[in-house]
């Protein structure tokens, strides 16, 4: 799970990574409001921040100074509502504005490739970092943390020794480090990253941004449920995963139903190949219905699918490995059943692909059980590219 | 001779007695795999019945190691205890730990391999969330099924467990040496180039699929180490060029791969070293079974 910006920097302030003191406003109104307890404390210019999970918000116009309530109203009006690659603003954070001095990079991270962690610092921090790291590799520093041993102060100081950072600002990036690093393994997180890590003109080392990306498995463990964010997510996504449905909506017209997650990335690919030759059908959604598939499981499946207007035929794509085909035939046949006991009559064409264990007596159940809207196909390509092709159908209403 | 597990692997189970260990367990037997005993600190000394096998279960890996001589460790532990399973494996120094189990915190996976380093790398650590491995017609240790396919020299090796099935149902005329669930975790013990290079040492497999996934640069670094150390052919196949962008967050990440992880970058990167890259599962299949005719 991604953070906000003012998430992270609320967790940050609690591990004591400073961070400028700030707070979130959904309304023009709150940002004035906001603005003016600054003022009354002798601080009138606020940065008013676009609260998005998506980078190059300065460049997009989501960040701003202001100087006074009246301008932080004017200001904050303009960001709210507006849209940053797909992302609508839906609060922004109004902070302290500060006098920097210079912008530096800090991250800890997972090393996919090292099996370990990492931390990447740079002196050269802000917007440009990624830039920076493919022109001049040897000035962003990366270095490998042994996760048995961690981050000490003596780490610490090496990190930001590579870095380069200047003389002025090692000793509040090496206690800001330490404490990151705190923050890193204490949440169970898989990236902090502060960017731009900012030493003020008097003499301040902070965190001016703060992004923090949690590890969902360790939800046993950790109170990360408190960040969860309602707005982000799609209805249906959120009636899927009620129903402990591993469920995402995308933009086509094919609704997909499998088994594992890799068939169903792979199930996407294949028709949206096939919707090239049928008027550019895509899949509407993914969903993996995991291994063992009851009726119940795959009656939730196709409800969800089905529950999107935009889907115009169903491709249940499975590969009977540990769950044999016989029992995924008898699960559609049920969850068909099911639905129209719940009143919901299916009409919109199916096409099933079953293929492994037992696939002939699971073709055979379905056969048998004559369902109209039930099509087998009997590879997954020719079921892919039927499934699109129906959908094409049903779009121009032939 | 299969990589990693033969016919002669002697398996344990850890967390035999609970529901996933008892039902692979029995799987496993029934795939002609040589179990001889699980773990469970609580329940040492008792028997646990997998399909009509009577099993020994042992309070600890090293006494389980003692008694029967076992190489192999299948870890079905649920996640709250994984770390410690596997730390407790690698203290045994038992050779090879698959571990089944989904869900486990990528620091204590991050934890549990630098233990594992830490001690030599004497265990051999695949997954987590994995399939597990199998060597038809030899031994089975995890969940893959066993009767998809039969056994032949293609090497499979992939993160993605349904795939792994489809794609040995798919070639199951042709049959398989060993096949390699190694997950799709961001921390995982054994990685493809592990079993690219293994394959390649393999007098009995003449083949290599590898099965990829977006995310992460596993594949682009092995199409790296297949450039420079892998003679014999290798298939590729890659899912998710159509899957939503991944809504990473920061740089760091693209700073430290240099790689957008996207399906189309590995499938470029594959392709530029001369590995044959298939568009559908199926259609990687043909290529396979036009290399192994040609």
């Amino acid at each position: 799970m991604d953070l906000f910006e003012h998430e992270a920097k609320e967790l940050f302030a609690e591990y004591g990574v400073p961070v400028q003191p700030g707070k979130v406003a959904y309304t023009a109104q709150e940002a004035r409001d906001i603005a003016a307890e600054f003022a009354a404390g002798g601080h009138p210019l606020v940065v008013i921040k676009a609260q998005v999970k998506t980078g190059g918000r300065g460049k997009a116009g989501g960040v701003k100074l202001a100087n006074g309530p009246g301008e932080a109203y004017d200001k904050a009006g303009a960001i709210l509502g507006m849209d940053i690659k797909g992302h609508t603003v839906h609060k922004v954070l109004v902070a302290e504005a500060y006098d920097i001095d210079q912008e530096y990079y800090l991250s800890f991270l997972v090393d996919r490739a090292g099996r370990q962690f990492m931390s990447i610092c740079s002196v050269q921090g802000g917007v440009e970092i990624e830039e920076v790291a493919h022109t001049s590799p040897e000035a962003v520093a990366r270095i490998g943390i042994d996760p048995l041993t961690g981050v000490d102060r003596a780490n610490a100081a090496e990190i930001v020794a590579a870095g380069k950072l200047p003389p002025e600002a090692v000793e509040g990036a090496v206690e800001l480090a330490t404490r990151l690093w705190a923050v890193f393994t204490d949440e169970d997180a898989t990236l902090v990253e502060v960017n731009p890590l900012a030493l003020t003109t008097d003499g301040r080392v902070v965190a001016l941004d703060g992004k923090v990306s949690l590890d969902d498995n360790a939800a046993f463990r950790q109170e990360h449920a408190r960040f969860a964010d309602p707005t982000a997510t799609d209805p249906i996504e959120a009636r899927a995963k009620e129903k402990h449905l591993n469920y995402v909506k995308l933009e086509g017209q094919v609704g997909i139903i499998g088994n594992g997650a890799g068939l169903v990335m792979s199930t996407l690919d294949v028709v949206a190949y096939a919707g090239e030759e049928f008027g550019g059908m895509r899949p509407a959604n993914f969903l993996d219905i995991g291994g063992g598939a009851s009726a119940e499981v795959m009656a939730n499946g196709l409800e969800i699918v089905l529950s999107d207007p935009s889907v115009r035929s169903v491709f249940v794509n499975v590969f009977g490995g540990i769950t044999s085909c016989d029992a995924v035939a008898n699960g559609i046949v049920s969850a068909i059943g099911l639905l129209a006991e719940r009143g919901e009559q299916v009409s919109r064409p199916i096409v099933v692909r079953l293929d492994g264990n037992n696939a002939a007596e699971g073709r055979r159940i379905l056969s048998e059980a004559n369902i109209g809207v039930v099509e087998q196909v009997a590879t997954m390509d020719d079921a892919a590219r039927r499934a699109a092709e129906l959908a094409s159908l049903a779009a121009t209403g032939a | 001779m299969a990589i990693f597990l033969t016919g002669e692997s002697r398996v344990i189970i850890a967390g035999i007695t609970g529901s996933e260990g008892r039902k692979h367990g029995a799987r496993m037997i029934a795939a002609g795999t040589r179990v001889v005993g699980g773990t469970n600190p609580r329940k040492a000394g008792q028997t646990v019945d997998l399909g009509g096998t009577g099993v020994p279960v042992f309070g600890t890996v090293a006494d389980a190691m003692a008694e029967t001589g076992a190489d192999v460790s299948v870890v079905f532990v649920p996640e709250q205890g994984t770390k410690a399973a596997v730390i407790e494996a690698v203290d045994a120094a038992m050779p090879l730990v698959i571990v089944i189990t989904e869900g486990i915190p990528v620091h204590d996976t991050a934890e549990f391999w630098a233990y594992a380093s830490d001690r030599g790398n004497v265990t051999r650590i695949v997954g987590p969330n994995c399939p597990g491995i199998a060597s038809p017609g030899k031994s089975n240790a995890g969940i893959i099924p066993a009767d998809i396919t039969t056994e032949g020299r293609i090497g499979l090796v992939s993160k993605s467990g349904t795939l792994t099935y489809q794609m040995m149902y798919e070639l199951r005329d042709i049959g398989f040496s060993t096949a390699v669930g190694i997950g799709g975790d961001p921390i995982i013990g054994t990685t493809h180039i592990d079993c690219l290079a293994a394959f390649q040492d393999d007098p009995e497999t003449d083949a290599i699929v590898m099965i990829g996934e977006i995310g992460g640069d596993a594949e682009e670094r092995a199409a790296a180490f297949i450039e420079a150390n892998v003679s014999k052919p290798v298939v590729a196949y890659v899912a998710g060029f159509t899957a939503p962008e991944g809504k990473t967050m920061g740089h760091a990440g693209a700073i430290i791969s240099g790689s957008a992880g996207t399906a189309q970058a590995k499938k470029e990167a594959l392709e530029k070293v001369g590995v044959k890259v298939g568009r559908t599962p199926s259609g990687t299949a043909q290529l396979v079974r036009e290399l192994m005719r040609g």
